[in-house]
């Protein structure tokens, strides 16, 4: 792919989001906030056994309610596909999708089991409250560690997930015979995603069998095809439009519940319907999964590895085999001849978790940058120290070179901005009145991917463009960054370049997920550019007297809105008289990005990281702040400064909620979660969150995407929990291996 | 279980809101926040939990911040509510907290924001923040999930600076 000549004015600048304004007025429009005449609203009732059968659901004071239009349930819910498949999803795991209301089965707590449909959402509701439901429970299990003996290893593979490398040496020997040894066994709990904007569909009831859906999903198209299925539709009768997303984090890649309830009301009534969950039904669909993992080192007395043992073995439920990546992290980032990596699943009469910010990776990296921490305590070198003396130039798992790996140069910045050189490496060693300090660090990686993704762009005579994809602005900046790549590529200013996105009308995207759509669908914009720029160009050597006519595209440069020579502005020709040459008012091209099938053979690409911390642990109350954080981050191109730096302000965030505060508690003798809410579930809040800086490394990569991008969304959070947890063994001189590090446990 | 309402249920109700007088009828369950966003088509006002624990549903209730999710609408006769969408000046200019919000990327998803931005205005009208720890405490009710508190904090810090100019 050619390079576009023209200077970058935007991209790799700081720019503020282009759809800042619509966010800070409350314009912005997310999907349970779209309106249509006639709208009815269906509130869901779930189910408050683990597992059973539903004996008796009496409706009939709950449809005797005024206002209310219908109440659906599994014995008179409208046909539907009978087949598991047709439930499938571009993201799902291997398995048969939970079909909701389908049969009288409930397989796991808080199932939907009837919507309540009525004139208002006061009234459904009301009425929701009057559904009376008998069960015939029966024994359920929802406690992992009930499970372990029965784990097994996925028959099935995850399209996209990659299971643990093949045992490469002998690590139970080598371990055996290691001079140094350390492991533990790690948990971590059950958290879920919630995303500020509860999942919402509103189904606009366009008459003539066509449906306008606004759902909260990141991937319209992955929803549309959903419907289709699930619902015998032809797709040109099914248009997903979500413009704004109120934060996905892996909660809105598969179809969630109120996407087929909303939609199936509303092709039954030949209406317009709406459904939102509440936050506590935010609580009875995706998860992060229960986790358990044991790690055992082995090395020599320098800190050079000699084993990597990592088993982990991770919730499922019992109708999906839900898979992530979470003990290869340690085959990647260091060199060891003997390694033995294994994941399995144990069966849970749960819902099947998803996933969820990072998915595996700040599981895995908890576990295997503890025991380096612990590794480096055993030893007595420093813990920057022994990873540089672990550092790998290739990816041992797949034999493969990296297209790039700035992580050295992470370790070092980090350090130096950290003051990490400052650091007694005895714990228990710097306090200040009743807080004991603690400084500790942990790397991070997250594979740095690209997926096959569609875009257009339009270039019309006033100088104006707009380019188009299907993918999600789930907050990550996307709008603004492909509004950078198009402004550049014509040398415009980002008010005069239009980015549309989250319509199925427009060009192919996958779900935005995985940190791959800035490489993925910013390239499809810059292709689409380029054609366009290409036959702009045509029409501009056609015009009468060109100044162009011998010169060569790459020669000239588009600025101004005009064409000119790039060693001679002054020979130029205007936009608009190019496109009256070519005798056209619009010029459009649609591209597709692609990864490169021989890089990817060659190579394996990945997001690399080193985060220090700074923890103030108060010794009586055992209270764990976090006061500092310095992440440096090596992530090849930088789109925007500002939003990225965002992206890892965020995942720092995430993480520091996973180290000390989020922890979905089930109920095993309910078989349900308890502390549904937010007052119940911690997530950060302003005051846990003080100074993060975050430091972009330069790294040059012309392999991993053609534009040089690796992705951001998730590297901020995949070191931090480790990295608190070592900085909390450092100020106390107590290892906490389970996740979340509460109060109890740092005092226990 | 008492019946439920129908239209001659509701109550009267005169609110004044974003600056406009309106006469409004509303069933005596309805939250001032299913009000702003059922009702009246303000959906600039967020619902994040209905419970009272996020803070998106922060609106300027006679000039102090509250969680419009927490108050029913009846009880507010003749109070004067001003949501997001009535922050903005004549011609659309940003009120100097919405133009802080964006210069600092304070937000991501862009849904607590509203919320963030109601609770930053009072904050500073209520002139108890001042160093960086004050505001991150107080602005504590106001939850983010993308994690944009750093941000939050430095476009308050900005409006503090320039209201002290
Ligand atoms: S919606 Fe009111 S506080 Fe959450
Ligand atoms: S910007 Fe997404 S929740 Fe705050």
């Amino acid at each position: 792919m050619s390079p576009i000549p023209n200077a970058e004015t935007h991209v790799g600048s700081p720019r503020s989001r282009v759809d800042g304004r619509a966010k800070v007025t409350g314009a912005a429009r997310y999907s349970g906030e779209f309106t249509a005449p006639d709208l009815a609203h269906g509130y869901v009732v779930n189910s408050t056994v683990a597992k059973g059968r539903i004996t008796r659901l009496d409706t009939a004071a709950a449809l005797a309610a005024p206002g209310v239009l219908e109440v659906f349930t599994h014995e008179n819910r409208p046909r539907t596909a009978w087949f598991s498949y047709n439930y499938q999803d571009e993201v799902g795991p291997p398995g048969s999708p939970f079909r909701p209301l389908y049969d009288d089965k409930v397989v796991y707590s808080g199932q939907p089991i009837a919507l309540v449909v009525a004139e208002t959402f006061e009234a459904a509701r009301g009425a929701a409250s009057l559904v009376r439901v008998s069960y015939e429970a029966e024994a359920h299990e929802t406690d992992l560690k009930n499970r372990m003996d029965e784990a097994y290893e996925p028959p099935k593979k995850r399209t996209g997930i990659s299971p643990p490398p093949k045992p490469r040496g002998d690590a139970r020997g080598a371990y055996a015979d290691a001079p140094v040894k350390v492991s533990g066994d790690y948990w971590a709990a059950y958290e879920h995603h919630n995303p500020m904007e509860p999942h919402a569909t509103t189904v606009v009831w366009e008459g003539g069998g066509k449906l306008l859906v606004h759902d909260k999903n990141q991937g319209v198209l992955n929803a549309q095809s959903y419907i289709a299925s699930v619902f015998g539709l032809g797709k040109g009768d099914v248009r997903v439009v979500t413009p704004f997303v109120g934060g996905g984090f892996g909660s809105g890649l598969r179809p969630q519940y109120q996407l087929f309830l909303a939609v199936m009301a509303a092709l039954e009534l030949r209406r317009s319907v709406r459904v939102v969950l509440t936050r506590d039904q935010m609580f009875t669909h995706v998860y992060r999964p229960n986790t358990f993992q044991t790690v055992r080192l082995g090395a020599n007395p320098d800190g050079a590895l000699r084993s990597i043992q990592q088993h982990a073995i991770a919730g499922t439920s019992q109708f999906e085999d839900h898979q992530e990546v979470v003990v290869n992290w340690a085959g990647t980032l260091y060199h060891c001849d003997n390694v033995e990596l294994t994941y399995k699943l144990a069966k849970l009469d749960t819902y099947t978790p998803g996933d969820m910010r990072a998915p595996g990776a700040p599981l895995g990296l908890f576990a295997t940058e503890s025991a380096m921490d612990e590794l480096a305590c055993a030893t007595g070198v420093d813990p920057v120290e022994i990873r540089l003396r672990n550092y790998t130039e290739k990816d041992e798992n797949e034999n493969k070179n990296f297209t790039s790996k700035e992580l050295r140069a992470c370790y070092q910045v980090g350090a130096e901005r950290f003051g990490w050189s400052k650091r007694n490496p005895e714990p228990r060693s710097m306090r200040e009145g009743r807080e004991l300090i603690g400084w500790g660090m942990a790397s991070g990686a997250w594979e740095a991917q690209m997926m096959k993704t569609s875009a257009r762009a339009t270039l019309t005579a006033d100088g104006k463009l707009e380019v188009a994809c299907a993918t999600a602005d789930i907050g990550t900046g996307t709008y603004t960054i492909l509004t950078q790549i198009g402004a550049d590529a014509f040398g415009l200013r980002m008010e005069d370049v239009t980015t549309k996105l989250g319509d199925t009308t427009l060009p192919y995207s996958p779900v935005q997920g995985g940190s791959w759509t800035a490489a993925s669908a910013g390239t499809a914009v810059q292709l689409a550019c380029e054609a366009v720029r290409e036959k702009l160009f045509k029409h501009a050597r056609k015009a009468s007297g060109s100044p162009l006519a011998d010169v060569k595209l790459d020669a000239v440069s588009f600025a101004d809105g005009r064409i000119e020579v790039t060693a001679d502005p002054s020979r130029f020709v205007r936009i608009a008289d190019a496109m009256r040459a070519g005798g056209v008012d619009r010029l459009e091209a649609e591209e597709t990005a692609k990864p490169s099938m021989i890089d990817q053979l060659r190579y394996t690409g990945y997001t690399h990281s080193a985060i220090f911390v700074e923890v103030r642990v108060d010794e009586e109350l055992g209270a764990v702040r976090v006061t500092r954080v310095v992440d440096a981050v090596a992530a090849g191109k930088i789109l925007n400064p500002k939003t990225a730096r965002s992206q890892v302000v965020g995942g720092i965030v995430w993480g520091i909620g996973m180290a000390l505060e989020e922890e979905t508690m089930p109920d095993h003798n309910l078989g349900r979660f308890m502390n549904h809410n937010y007052a119940e579930y911690h997530v950060p809040v302003n005051a846990d969150v003080q100074g993060i800086e975050v430091v972009f490394v330069d790294e040059h990569d012309t392999k991993v995407s053609p534009i040089g991008v690796k992705g951001l969304g998730e590297i901020g959070i995949v070191g931090t929990a480790a990295a608190i947890a070592n900085a909390i063994h450092h100020a106390t001189g107590k290892r906490v291996r389970d996740m979340p590090i509460t109060i109890d446990k740092v005092l226990g | 279980m008492p019946d439920h309402p129908t239209g001659s249920d509701t109550l009267p109700l005169s609110l004044t809101v974003n600056g406009e007088a309106r006469q409004l009828r509303v069933a005596p369950w309805t939250t001032l926040l299913d009000l702003l966003r059922e009702d009246l088509g303000l959906i600039g006002t967020k619902k994040g939990c209905d419970h009272g624990q996020c803070g998106s549903c922060t609106v300027l209730l006679d000039g102090k911040r509250a969680n419009a999710c927490l108050v029913l609408a009846v009880v507010k006769e003749g109070s004067n509510v001003t949501t997001i969408e009535g922050l903005a000046g004549p011609g659309g200019a940003l009120h100097p907290m919405q133009a802080a919000f964006v210069e600092h990327d304070a937000f991501q998803c862009g849904y607590c924001t509203p919320g963030q931005i109601c609770s930053a205005v009072a904050l500073v009208e209520e002139g108890r923040a001042r160093t960086p720890d004050e505001i991150r405490e107080h602005m504590s009710g106001n939850i983010c999930r993308c994690g944009a508190y750093p941000n939050i904090v430095a476009a308050i810090e900005q409006v503090l600076a320039e209201n002290a100019r």
